[in-house]
């Protein structure tokens, strides 16, 4: 009973044992493919090897499958340990894998089982060497298998060099290097083994393949050089393996799973093993470190974490203020400027006239944002309930952020300053009069623009030349038309002797300088100027003149010519000196130095005073008390010592182009009017720059004039105005010239965008002339 | 000669002056690091004087700042948490990207942060230089405390700017300190005179925003940082100042009472503390309960050195009169509608004595029923309201607005319910001489000083009287109107005599006497003498002279303009009544 039970126990472990094997053999296709288990893999093979002969229950721990069983095994198998049977145990395995073996083995080599069985302590390598025997024949798993079972723990068992056929002890060569030899190699006695005596040729061969009905399941060994028929199973295996079965007939592949960890609470524990000692007591190293730690707390190394504090703390941050801890970088500081506080126009419910008419609200619509005026539109709302909210909230608020880090700051001085205040303080006017006020008289007759006028030196006359081709006289008081002299043409310049001795016009029209006396005043004075003219005595030796002067006679002369000179080039101006007896005339031209003339009537004398040419001559004055000559350029005034024959001065005028020029009657003291609208006065004494430049007129500026004896002085502009102005020029040198403007005269029609063309005092009293673009001459007291 | 030669920007202003990029790299920078401290320190460009100097030749459009804000940004110790705070960034992302969760998790919790107590204490060395800045926090501060909790930024941030703000409503309410009130149409402005700086700031209407996505909300939130704090610390300091408890504490008594009430609405605890104290309904707990007496001390007055009696009295009229406008509403009893803005109301009414109350369902801090028979007045926005109470006004919110502004208990009727009301006027324009003065303030003017408005009554009374009154009322109101008119003009042509050329003048009827014509002759002569003085201005003046007169014949210009505006816009009104009078007959 007891031995039955053992045989069917064993047939039940052989069984297992299979089973095993491929559960192993799977683990180990395992381990190539899961490194991560590793160690468990290498524990279970310590775990074979320390208990070789005890149970494969730590395997079983992994494989897990078939474990309950394996675990009685086990038990089983620890009982019987102790008894003497163990020797039966392995005679009847071993006879059993003989027996099953045998089937195979017996074909092939017989002899070798044989010489095997006997030998009790061989036991474990016979089987061996037979089990790889049939390995090298067609593996038997079942024998091997058995074999592994209860020779635990052999991991030489599937070393590959095993495996060769040891029946030839020369190794896995190529049996081609014992083609020349009788032998094929050595057995393990190192004795020679032999060819079989004849080799099989190509006839035996076909005859073999024709006669032997085996010749299929022949195959060649070439180790042996023997031929072996492989039995049914053999080929029954081959076949299987071909078509990708498994090996073994009776493997069923298609097991139901048993679910090992199930859902089911089970009775027993997975594994009966004791719990360990250190999992009762604490641990040693455990211990350390947490002993460490709290010395490190206990000593502040560590501190525990606090819990983050969220909301900011607030204290008295100026609890210790010091105004004077300003930093340096306050200085330049510049605080930002508050936000516009609202107008009215902001109102939820603005006055009607703040909200935008139709045409302002496209108005408002079609600028863009940086130009509107405002940056909302007033809207009005009946109450507060319908006040929509301001889309534009978030942006304001950004902008007003941008504005405070981004806006480049700028301190500003903002002009405080009341528009009054910047009004210099000057004199009254009314305290500064006599000056011309009204306009008393205007002198009518002539039909073109009158260039020129001139009063005589007793103030009685006024003499006018005009485009129209004539000179009229004018009787200053009453505004008749005294003479009408006709000339050769149009009359750029008249000037009146002033020498009040002499009864003298100097008018000049294209290229002729005409010397006149009008006749008019006293007839002694008339008659000596005649009689000055005619005194003449022409000179020994005959000088060769810039010009030719002639004496008029006959119907000209009853006209009242006396002396015609005849320049060159066409004359713009002439002018007397103070005295009366010398005459300036200008022939401007750009390109030759014959563009001053100084005439001396009494000796009929000319002289080009310049040498060299400096620019297009506008007008020339003689100072009124030294032997000065005044010379105005087109942007200079030059003031040259006529004695000692040198420029004394040349003065800046600032001007684009000037027009005219006057001289104070003290001599100290130029003006200068000019076609950019400027009105410079020069004190000679104080620099050659102007001391005061006024623009008061808003178009060029055609004449201008001091007075004799007033200090006052006017000019004419094209804007058709006469401006009157104060200028007091003191005795004491360190006092300035004071200027007033004192009255500005309107009156002359502007014709052609011609206004005021000439302007001139009278000789004694506070009163102007201006001759204009209108034909009229206009007297203003 | 000798010496070397002096090469060119490398001194003076080029040398003062550095550009923004360079200043960036100077600090080691980036773009988005560097912005975040100029508005953290305050540090902005400056324009300089010479810009091609300072840009060594070039007048290609830079921005400078000056160098020596640079320098001192270079030791702030804020700059260090930047860096480190973008090395935790990347150690963050670093974490995250090998999905280490607990190192994540760990440097979560060390997560650099900074204070600005230093920067705060460093701009604003004292406290009024603190107080002085305040205003944009204010309006910031209340916009923020307006977003919803989700996105844009962070929900501490908006809790934060709740809490302040509602600190600072609260102290406006207990110090009186409210000045002027203004609806526009971007919110309601408030001006409060805090320690002698008049403070105003802006609130926008309780709506949701609709964001916009072209305003870059990290600069909105760098600014909010600083501003919280300052604003914090303000707070501390006012609060100290009128010895209340900070953070505020409503005090025992109300306290009590609103906590029997309504308990159980609130989940939490700390929310419904801070809902009790924007409730604005209750006085605030004290450190040292006296506060009765505080009120009572009066201060004796002494004439500072260089001060006369007069000034000294009007500054003491006007002390008085304030004192008179913080007790505007006392002993009146309001109550608030559900459809009124109910914060600003509560506040601007608690900053003025008055009590009030609203729906309980509202908002919780109501102290009374809208059946209490003492409520005075009730606030209602609405056309009409179904049951009305017999003694109590129905007034328009309005109402409170322009009382406060005039400083004075306006007549109620003009803001009755359904009444069109009048416009509301800003507290905050002076009209100077020669600004266009809108008819209602005149008329404001007159109430305050003590004038009866017959006619504006009378107005009221229009509609029942028949046509014939009603036209002679308006032919009154037209000439007087007109006068009015005229006189303003009148004025104002006088500012303008300058600018205008003088014609020879037209002999009017009251001028044909001698002695008008002797005036106008005087007068003539003044304009002519000044004429020919502004000829003798220099240039440089004269230019400025221009301007300045530019601009005041721009601003007669626009006042006349608004001034035409309204009588055509009242002639087109009066002339619709009479249109509709007509119909009616």
């Amino acid at each position: 009973m007891r031995t039955v039970n053992l045989e069917s126990q064993k047939n039940g472990t052989m069984s297992k044992a299979k089973e095993k094997s491929a559960k192993k053999r799977v683990v180990e296709e395992d381990d190539d493919q899961l490194p991560i288990f590793d160690k468990d893999v290498t524990e279970k093979k310590a775990g074979e090897e320390d208990d070789a002969d005890l149970s494969d229950s730590e395997e079983s721990v992994f494989s897990g499958l078939e474990d309950s069983e394996s675990d009685s095994h086990d038990e089983e198998e620890d009982a019987e340990e102790g008894d003497d049977e163990e020797d039966d145990d392995d005679a009847v395995i071993l006879d059993e894998i003989l027996t099953k073996s045998s089937g195979v083995e017996t074909a092939t080599e017989p002899p070798a089982t044989d010489k095997n069985t006997p030998t009790q302590p061989d036991v474990k390598t016979a089987p061996k060497r037979k089990m790889k025997k049939g390995e090298g024949v067609a593996m038997d798993d079942g024998g091997e298998k058995g074999l592994i079972t209860t020779r635990h723990g052999d991991e030489y068992e599937h070393d590959t060099s095993d495996e060769e056929d040891i029946r030839n002890t020369v190794g896995n060569i190529p049996m081609e290097w014992y083609q020349d030899y009788p032998h094929i190699g050595y057995n393990l006695d190192g004795k020679k083994i032999f060819k079989p005596i004849r080799n099989k040729d190509e006839l035996d061969e076909f005859l073999d393949k024709m006669e032997n009905p085996d010749y299929w399941r022949t195959v060649h060994d070439k180790t042996t050089a023997s031929d072996i028929r492989l039995s049914d199973e053999q080929v029954d295996l081959v076949h299987r393996l071909q078509k990708g079965q498994f090996g073994d007939v009776n493997f069923n592949e298609y097991e139901p799973s048993v679910d090992f960890f199930t859902n089911e609470v089970m009775i027993h524990p997975v594994t009966n093993r004791p719990q360990d000692k250190r999992s009762f007591i604490p641990s040693l190293i455990e211990k350390e470190k947490v002993s460490k730690l709290v010395h490190a707390i206990k000593m502040g190394w560590i501190k525990p974490r606090k819990p983050k504090e969220t909301t900011p703390q607030y204290y008295d941050l100026w609890a210790k203020e010091d105004p004077n801890a300003i930093l340096g970088r306050h200085k330049m500081h510049v605080p930002a400027p508050k936000m516009r506080l609202p107008g009215h126009e902001e109102s939820y419910n603005p006055p009607p006239e703040y909200l935008l008419t139709e045409e302002e609200r496209m108005a408002w619509e079609q600028q863009d944002a940086e130009d509107r005026k405002l940056p909302f539109l007033p809207q009005k709302h009946s109450c507060l309930r319908a006040v929509p909210a301001f889309s534009r909230f978030i942006h304001e608020r950004f902008e007003r952020c941008l504005d405070l880090y981004l806006c480049p700051r700028q301190r500003k001085m903002r002009v405080n300053v009341n528009p009054e205040d910047l009004i210099p303080k000057l004199p009254k006017p009314k305290d500064l009069q006599p000056f011309p006020t009204t306009m008393s008289l205007v002198y009518i007759g002539h039909s073109s623009l009158v260039r020129s006028i001139s009063a005589s030196p007793t103030g009685q006359w006024l003499v006018s030349g005009s485009d129209d081709c004539t000179v009229r006289f004018w009787e200053v008081n009453t505004g008749r038309c005294m003479k009408t002299l006709e000339v050769g043409g149009a009359v750029k310049s008249v000037a009146w002797n002033p020498n009040p001795a002499v009864c003298l016009v100097a008018v000049c029209f294209e290229s002729t300088v005409l010397l006149l006396n009008p006749g008019l005043g006293d007839r002694l004075v008339v008659s000596s100027t005649d009689q000055l003219i005619t005194s003449y005595e022409p000179p020994e030796e005959d000088k060769e003149q810039a010009v030719t002067w002639a004496l008029s006679e006959g119907p000209e002369h009853d006209n009242g010519h006396r002396l015609t000179l005849t320049h060159p080039k066409a004359v713009k101006q002439v002018v007397w000196h103070g005295k009366g007896d010398y005459l300036a005339s200008v022939m401007p031209d750009n390109s030759s130095n014959l563009q001053v003339l100084i005439h001396q009537v009494s000796k009929r004398r000319t002289q080009n005073p310049f040498r060299k040419n400096k620019g297009l001559v506008q007008c020339v004055s003689f100072h009124p008390l030294r032997p000065y000559f005044f010379v105005a350029t087109q942007r200079y005034v030059r003031v040259y010592n006529l004695i000692k024959q040198e420029l004394t001065k040349k003065l800046m005028t600032n001007c684009k182009w000037i027009s005219s020029m006057a001289i104070h009657p003290g001599g100290d003291n130029l003006i200068c009017g000019s076609y950019d609208c400027r009105l410079a006065w020069f004190d000679l004494d104080l620099s050659t720059k102007p001391y005061k430049m006024l623009r008061h007129h808003k178009k060029a500026l055609r004449g201008v004039a001091y007075h004799k004896h007033y200090p006052l002085f006017a000019s004419g502009a094209d804007d058709g105005s006469v401006i009157i102005c104060h200028g007091m020029v003191y005795n004491d040198l360190l006092q300035n010239p004071l200027i007033v403007p004192v009255k500005v005269l309107k009156g002359h029609q502007i014709t052609h965008d011609l206004g005021v063309l000439d302007v001139t005092f009278h000789p004694t009293q506070p009163w102007v002339f201006s001759s204009g673009a209108d034909a009229t001459i206009r007297l203003f007291t | 000669m000798g010496g070397l030669q002096k090469k060119k920007y490398e001194r003076g202003s080029a040398t003062n002056y550095i550009t923004r990029n360079k200043a960036r790299k100077k600090l080691q920078l980036s773009l988005a690091d560097f912005r975040r401290l100029c508005i953290l320190k305050g540090i902005y460009p400056h324009e300089p004087k010479h810009k091609k100097k300072v840009n060594k030749g070039s007048t290609a459009p830079r921005t400078f700042y000056l160098l020596k804000d640079i320098r001192f940004l270079l030791h702030e110790p804020i700059v260090r948490k930047f860096r480190e705070y973008k090395v935790f960034v990347r150690k963050l992302r670093k974490a995250y990207g090998k999905a280490e969760w607990t190192a994540v998790e760990r440097l979560r919790d060390n997560k650099p942060g900074y204070k600005l107590d230093h920067i705060i204490k460093e701009r604003y060395p004292t406290f009024i230089d603190a107080l002085r800045d305040i205003d944009d926090a204010l309006s910031m501060c209340f916009l923020f405390s307006t977003f919803a909790r989700t996105g844009k930024c962070h929900v501490q941030t908006i809790t934060l700017c709740r809490r302040l703000t509602v600190e600072w409503m609260n102290y406006v309410v207990t110090s009186r300190s409210l000045r002027k009130v203004f609806i526009s149409i971007k919110g309601i402005y408030y001006q409060a005179e805090v320690l002698g700086q008049l403070i105003t700031w802006l609130v926008p209407y309780q709506f949701a925003h609709d964001h916009p996505t072209d305003v870059d909300y990290r600069v909105m939130a760098t600014f909010t940082e600083m501003y919280t704090t300052l604003f914090g610390f303000i707070n501390f300091r006012l609060y100290q100042t009128l010895n209340l408890v900070y953070p505020p504490k409503l005090d025992s008594k109300a306290e009590s009472e609103l906590k029997a009430e309504h308990e159980e609405d609130y989940a939490m605890d700390s929310e419904s503390y801070l809902e009790k104290l924007s409730a604005l309904s209750a006085s605030l707990a004290r450190v040292v309960a006296t506060a009765e007496e505080e009120e009572e001390n009066q201060l004796d007055q002494f004439p500072a050195d260089g001060e006369d009696l007069e000034n000294m009295e009007a500054r003491e009229k006007e002390q008085k009169e304030q004192e008179a406008q913080n007790r505007l509403f006392e002993g009146l009893k309001f109550f608030l509608n559900r459809e009124v803005p109910r914060e600003s109301l509560a506040f601007i009414l608690r900053c003025f004595g008055a009590e009030v109350s609203w729906d309980k369902s509202l908002c919780i801090g109501g102290t009374y029923n809208v059946t209490d028979e003492t409520i005075t007045h009730q606030i209602v926005d609405r056309p009409d309201i179904d049951k009305q109470y017999i003694n109590r006004y129905y007034i328009q919110p309005q109402w409170v607005f322009d009382s406060v502004n005039a400083k004075m208990r306006l007549p109620v009727e003009d803001y009755f319910l359904g009444v069109t009301l009048p416009p509301h006027l800003s507290p905050f324009v002076e009209e100077k001489d020669g600004d266009y003065v809108p008819p209602e303030k005149l008329k404001l003017m007159a109430l305050q000083r003590g004038e009866k408005h017959v006619q504006e009554e009378e107005e009221d009374d229009d509609d029942d009287d028949d046509d014939e009154e009603y036209n002679d009322e308006v032919d009154d109101e037209d000439l007087t109107e007109e006068k009015n008119l005229k006189k303003m003009e009148d004025q104002r042509s006088q500012g303008k005599t300058l600018a205008v050329k003088v014609t020879p003048g037209k002999v009017k009827p009251w001028e044909t006497g001698s002695v008008g014509n002797k005036v106008r002759l005087e007068k003539e002569e003044k304009a002519e003498e000044k004429r020919l003085a502004i000829m003798m201005m220099k240039k440089k003046e004269k230019y400025l002279y221009d301007k300045i007169m530019f601009g005041k014949k721009r601003t007669t210009r626009e006042a006349n303009k608004l001034a035409a505006k309204r009588k055509a816009h009242e002639d087109t009104s009066k002339a619709e009544k009479k249109q509709k009078k007509a119909k009616k007959q």
